[in-house]
């Protein structure tokens, strides 16, 4: 045993006289100090990473036996779920794994959102994240197109054409994006490439960027304290844990309970309920039929919904827009001298609250066909959502906070 | 000339091939897969009165076979009558043209997922909900696809259903007739009971034909659930025992 351990050993700094294994493991990992107080709104961003393994695994396997062309796509769809061993559940856990992947982020983004994770010096954290989304956003989008359903189908035709609202180089951008007049099996390949390679490579790039940014500032916590700021003797934080093993152990329980959750509705519940599968995306594509109702999977409606609540087109494109886009702006907006939303006053609460619902609703709305009713209902909560962000440099400011503490809270 | 004349008259008629959803209540079918016999008498409805125009171009035939327990030579006798291979997809060998050209311009669609575009309850429903309409050019129409472009061909075990109308008044004053219900006009061969359970049937097949990997799904996905249940108690208590020192 002794002599085995010596040759382990010898190995490792044979490693490491030529790669920084040990200092790579021991700076993102053993003597990375994470704060002891997370609570569970702190599973989500390694559950992110989880699903994206998920996704990137099943969508190697999906390749194999998926035809990008207008022809063969929808056949060779059915023909993963019928004939190829196990194609069922890989195309589930994809399709599911879609709709997981941004259930995830919205909770992760949530969590940025009341506990001030945005705030300086998280700012460039921030914004690696706000890519990742967009680039995610590209993702689902593009890998929608691929079963070549009637929704894959007109949920492209109506998106790509958004972009004609443009003003002069409008007409030439939906030409240029789609390849062709109309969405064809031009426009198939490409989303395919888009889909399988470039997002990926980007989204890649992105999460490496992201989990370097987050391990130079350190995580912020339910507290909104900076723990680096009380070291002990070794400069080790006083509130901070080594991430391995305590969160290595910690995340493997979230991941598990997770997959319980996520692995329930893979196999008892896959469309759940039309929300995640579509029951028309089981027509194959055809152009010259419209369906009676387009419209995008849930975690697009709350933008869809702000677009068609703005009556004038490009309007509504721009409104839609900077419905993402003040995201990025938010390290900004925020001039709130406490991070977390335990020691800031009742108007960021009120704020953040009204923003949850106004988020949830707009996101129901844009499922349903436009009625008066639900006309009016959109243009209220889009108000609503964008007073969190326009109000936000003022009511952040004359909030009363309470003093934060020295120390995190623990127990 | 004719053929011109026949086009145009064919073009006038306004053939819709996704009928109007949600105008009349739909019936429920309440549909049971682990019901084998309910299913192969399903798979039996099918090939003698749908897969004649219809495709199932996406299941193999030894697939059902394998999914409903028949033996290879049962499938060969009872299912196939023009595929000759097992391992064939359940193909039509009518051609595309003379579809369009008998079916008011429409192309009887492939059904293999048919059950999970449509669901049961609105196929159950639709089955049901033929009836006679001298307006039409195949003299029959349906209550919840309106207009259809699909002759009644189960009419021989279910006879034909007529209307009955009701007036409706508007708030305008003007009045409407609007169809109150189907009632039986001419019996099929088969009783009103034995129709129901005959379509119920095939309901039951077109819903299993939509995912045949459904009964498998169901039956792994509970031993991989047992084993998350168990590893996360595992994982739970490890977890505890780690974060026993963090004061």
């Amino acid at each position: 045993m002794n002599s085995f351990i010596r040759s382990m050993n010898a190995t490792i700094s044979w490693i490491d006289a030529r790669f920084p294994l040990t200092k790579l493991w021991n700076e993102h990992l053993a003597k990375y100090y994470a704060p002891k107080n997370f609570n569970v709104w702190y599973i989500f961003g390694s559950l992110a990473l989880l699903v994206l393994l998920l996704q990137i695994l099943t969508g190697i396997w999906l390749t194999m036996n998926y035809k990008p062309s207008a022809e063969q796509a929808f056949a060779s769809v059915e023909y993963i779920m019928r004939d190829v061993e196990w194609g069922w559940l890989i195309r589930y856990i994809h399709a599911v794994g879609a709709s997981a992947f941004f259930v995830v982020i919205y909770l992760h983004m949530f969590r940025a959102l009341m506990y001030g994770s945005y705030k300086r010096p998280r700012e460039l954290l921030w914004i690696t994240g706000m890519l990742l989304y967009l680039t995610l956003m590209a993702e689902a989008f593009t890998g929608y197109l691929l079963p070549w359903g009637q929704m894959s189908y007109w949920g492209a035709q109506v998106i790509v054409s958004l972009f004609g609202v443009i003003p002069f180089v409008g007409d030439s951008l939906v030409l240029w994006i789609r390849g062709d007049y109309v969405i064809s099996d031009v426009t198939l390949n490409r989303f395919f490439a888009f889909h399988v390679i470039a997002l990926p490579l980007i989204l890649l790039a992105l999460v490496l960027v992201h989990l370097l940014a987050l391990h130079e500032v350190g995580s912020n916590n339910p507290d909104g304290i900076e723990i680096k700021e009380k070291r002990d003797v070794n400069g080790v934080p006083l509130d901070g844990i080594p991430f391995h093993p305590y969160y290595t152990i910690k995340d493997m329980v979230g991941a598990v309970a997770f997959l319980i959750i996520f692995l329930a509705i893979v196999f008892y519940a896959p469309e759940f309920g039309g929300w995640f599968i579509e029951a028309d995306n089981f027509v194959p594509a055809d152009p010259l039929q419209t369906p009676e109702h387009i419209k995008p999977l849930w975690y697009f409606t709350p933008f869809y919904a702000i677009l068609r609540a703005v009556p004038h087109p490009l309007g509504g494109f721009l409104t839609m827009g900077a419905a993402v886009f003040l995201f990025f702006l938010l390290p900004w907006l925020d001039r709130s001298p406490v991070k977390s939303i335990r020691y800031r006053g009742w108007i960021y609460r009120v704020a953040l609250g009204t923003f949850a619902v106004s988020f949830l609703a707009l996101g129901y709305l844009g499922t349903q066909i436009p009625t008066p009713t639900s006309a009016f209902l959109s243009r209220f909560f889009s108000v609503l959502y964008f007073s969190f962000f326009l109000f936000m440099p003022i009511y952040s400011k004359i909030d009363r906070t309470r003093p934060v503490p020295d120390r995190v809270t623990y127990k | 000339m004719k053929v011109i004349a026949l086009a145009l008259l064919l073009a006038s008629f306004p053939v819709r091939l996704f009928g109007a959803a949600g105008e009349i209540p739909l019936q429920l079918a309440k549909i049971d897969l682990d019901d084998k016999e309910s299913l192969r008498r399903g798979a039996r409805i099918f090939v003698n009165y749908c897969l004649s125009c219809h495709s199932a171009a996406y299941m193999r035939f030894n697939r059902i076979g394998r999914d409903l327990e028949l033996s290879d030579q049962e499938v060969k006798d009872n299912l196939m009558f023009v595929a000759d291979k097992l391992g064939d997809t359940m193909v039509v060998a009518m051609p595309v043209e003379d579809a369009r050209n008998w079916f008011l311009g429409a192309t009887p669609p492939d059904l293999s997922v048919v059950g999970r575009s449509r669901g049961a309850d609105w196929l159950y429903t639709y089955f049901l909900s033929f009836y006679l309409d001298p307006s039409r050019p195949n003299g029959v129409n349906n209550l919840v696809f309106e207009n259809v472009a699909m002759p009644h061909v189960l009419w021989e075990l279910q006879g034909w259903q007529k209307p009955k109308y009701r007036a409706e008044i508007y708030e305008d004053g003007t009045d409407t007739q609007v169809i109150e219900t189907l009632e039986l006009a001419i019996p099929g061969r088969q009783t009103e009971e034995e129709y129901r359970r005959t379509v119920w049937d095939l309901t039951n097949f077109l819903i299993y034909l939509g995912e045949p990997a459904r009964a498998e799904r169901e039956r792994v996905g509970l031993w991989v659930l047992l084993f998350l249940g168990v590893f996360f108690v595992v994982l739970y208590l490890l977890n505890k025992e780690y974060w026993k020192d963090i004061k």
